[in-house]
């Protein structure tokens, strides 16, 4: 589905990614974990077209992301921090977001089940100035969702969320993952990624440490549990966890 | 075209209901009122409103701009993670921009005139004027939006802005005078004309001028400028000069937005 091969981009002096070579498999939830500065966010953001790589090629369902925008039909996307025109309502920001990305489509397929389990619907006609940070959260997971993409992009999804709510989107994320849809996820809270995630892509210094199926981590580096898992990638690439 | 249209209908309807921009069209409302209440007649109220626009419209295009460009940072990532091309999505967001700046203003500055039967202000003047405050309102949002796209640390982006509002209105004129001065056996007419040119808030002032015959107030120099824009070649080549400034900066911006990482 997603297809990341020898990936390089440089920030000024910084190695943001070195050669990083990786492919998310269909239908599997793939957590991105890393220390801070690890390249997960350029990774990501070079994903969806926002950072052009120097060197290397993504390709998403075997089309190339240079060859123009429309693969992004495929892919919904929730950013790491949902903010949004301070005066518009949340029914004005998701009409907008719905139309750009259908066009003059009145047919596109959408999925409201997000909207319903987080009671937005009650919220739609708030100005967004006056939305907590865990409702902003909440209307950002309902846009990626809202078309019924092929390949979920969540970038910290459950950051500022109640842990209710945070249940509703990690049932979710299990629903469409049920329904053969790709789901890339990236967190710093392990704990939630347990019993969640099928594969994992650890990334230290812009280069991939480790990637394989959850259950290989686990034997490979002697652990029962994701945390500690996670904790000896970093302690065997220097960095304290 | 469809992209362009609802981008800049999501930022016309986001801000008009922005307390910063209504309050801005209200300053202008109070202060044009006022110049009336006061006592004033159409033309002086177009002369006294010419020097608050010139310095207050580029401020607030430059800053009001540069911090808004800078708070849709991550909503235009959003944007831009949709299948949409990002030529028509920046031309929309700058257009999103400019249009409310120049509304708030047409509006603010306007209505007193409408009130007041225009106050014996003739048409031209009131028309170029009001012109005018659009088009600075369309050079300077283009300006900030260029500095914001280029600039990713916002401090430093605000105080560029400042910086440009300053030189534009307060150290150009400085330099051109004592230039000037230091030059003044020597006929400067038309370095002078050319340089008026080169900054879009002295040739705004400059054309709104020549509509009110106040140009005779300026001596020798003024004259030449009001023969130089009074023509039809001159008034051409004055409209030119600030389509000329509108597009550059929105150009800048346009291929800074095209190729930057986000």
């Amino acid at each position: 589905m997603i297809r990341v091969e020898g990936l390089r981009k440089r920030y000024g002096s910084h190695d943001a990614l070195r050669g990083v070579t990786l492919e998310f498999r269909t239908g599997a939830v793939t957590a991105l974990v890393g220390p801070n500065a690890s390249g997960k966010t350029t990774l990501i953001k070079s994903l969806l077209g926002l950072v052009r790589p120097d060197a290397g090629a993504i390709f998403v369902k075997d089309t190339p992301v240079d060859s123009g925008g429309d693969y992004r039909r495929a892919i919904g996307y929730m950013p790491q921090l949902a903010r949004f025109p301070e005066n518009l309502t949340v029914a004005d920001v998701i009409a907008l977001v719905a139309s750009v990305r259908s066009g003059e489509r009145s047919d596109a397929v959408r999925d409201d089940e997000l909207i319903e389990a987080f009671h937005l619907v009650r919220e739609m006609d708030r100005l967004v100035r006056t939305l907590s940070g865990g409702t902003r959260q909440k209307v950002s997971a309902a846009i990626a969702f809202l078309f019924s993409p092929e390949i979920l992009i969540l970038d910290e999804p459950t950051a500022g969320l109640d842990p209710l709510a945070a249940a509703i989107l990690k049932d979710k994320i299990r629903s469409v993952r049920a329904e053969g849809r790709t789901v890339l996820i990236t967190s710093h809270v392990s704990a939630e990624l347990e019993g969640l995630a099928d594969d994992v892509a650890f990334l230290c210094d812009g280069e991939i440490g480790f990637t394989g199926t959850f259950d290989s981590l686990l034997h490979q580096v002697g652990e029962r549990r994701f945390e500690g898992a996670i904790a000896s990638l970093f302690r065997s690439k220097g960095r304290v966890a | 075209m469809n992209v362009i249209r609802l981008i800049v209908s999501a930022g016309l309807r986001d801000l008009s209901r922005s307390r910063w921009l209504i309050g801005y069209a209200l300053g202008f409302f109070v202060l044009a009122e006022g110049l009336f209440w006061f006592g004033g007649s159409g033309p002086q109220v177009v002369l006294s409103l010419l020097n608050i626009v010139l310095m207050v419209v580029p401020l607030v295009a430059l800053v009001f701009g540069a911090i808004h460009v800078y708070a849709s940072r991550e909503f235009v990532e959003l944007l831009l993670s949709q299948p949409v091309p990002r030529k028509p999505l920046f031309t929309g967001l700058w257009l999103g921009l400019a249009l409310p700046l120049a509304g708030a203003f047409a509006i603010g500055a306007g209505l007193p005139f409408v009130f007041n039967g225009g106050g014996g202000a003739g048409f031209s003047a009131l028309a170029t004027l009001a012109a005018a405050g659009v088009v600075l309102s369309f050079i300077f949002s283009g300006i900030a939006t260029w500095i914001a796209w280029t600039t990713d640390d916002r401090l430093r982006g605000v105080g560029l802005a400042l910086g440009v509002w300053l030189a534009a209105t307060v150290l150009y004129d400085g330099a051109i005078l004592a230039a000037t001065a230091a030059f003044g056996d020597y006929p400067l007419e038309r370095p002078l004309l050319a340089a008026m040119i080169l900054n879009p808030v002295d040739l705004a002032r400059l054309v709104v001028l020549s509509q009110l015959d106040a140009s005779a107030l300026m001596g020798y120099t003024g004259a030449l400028f009001n023969k130089a824009l009074g023509t039809a070649g001159g008034a051409a080549m004055a409209g030119a000069a600030l389509l000329a400034w509108c597009g550059v900066p929105y150009l800048m911006s346009a291929r800074r937005f095209a190729r930057r990482d986000f």
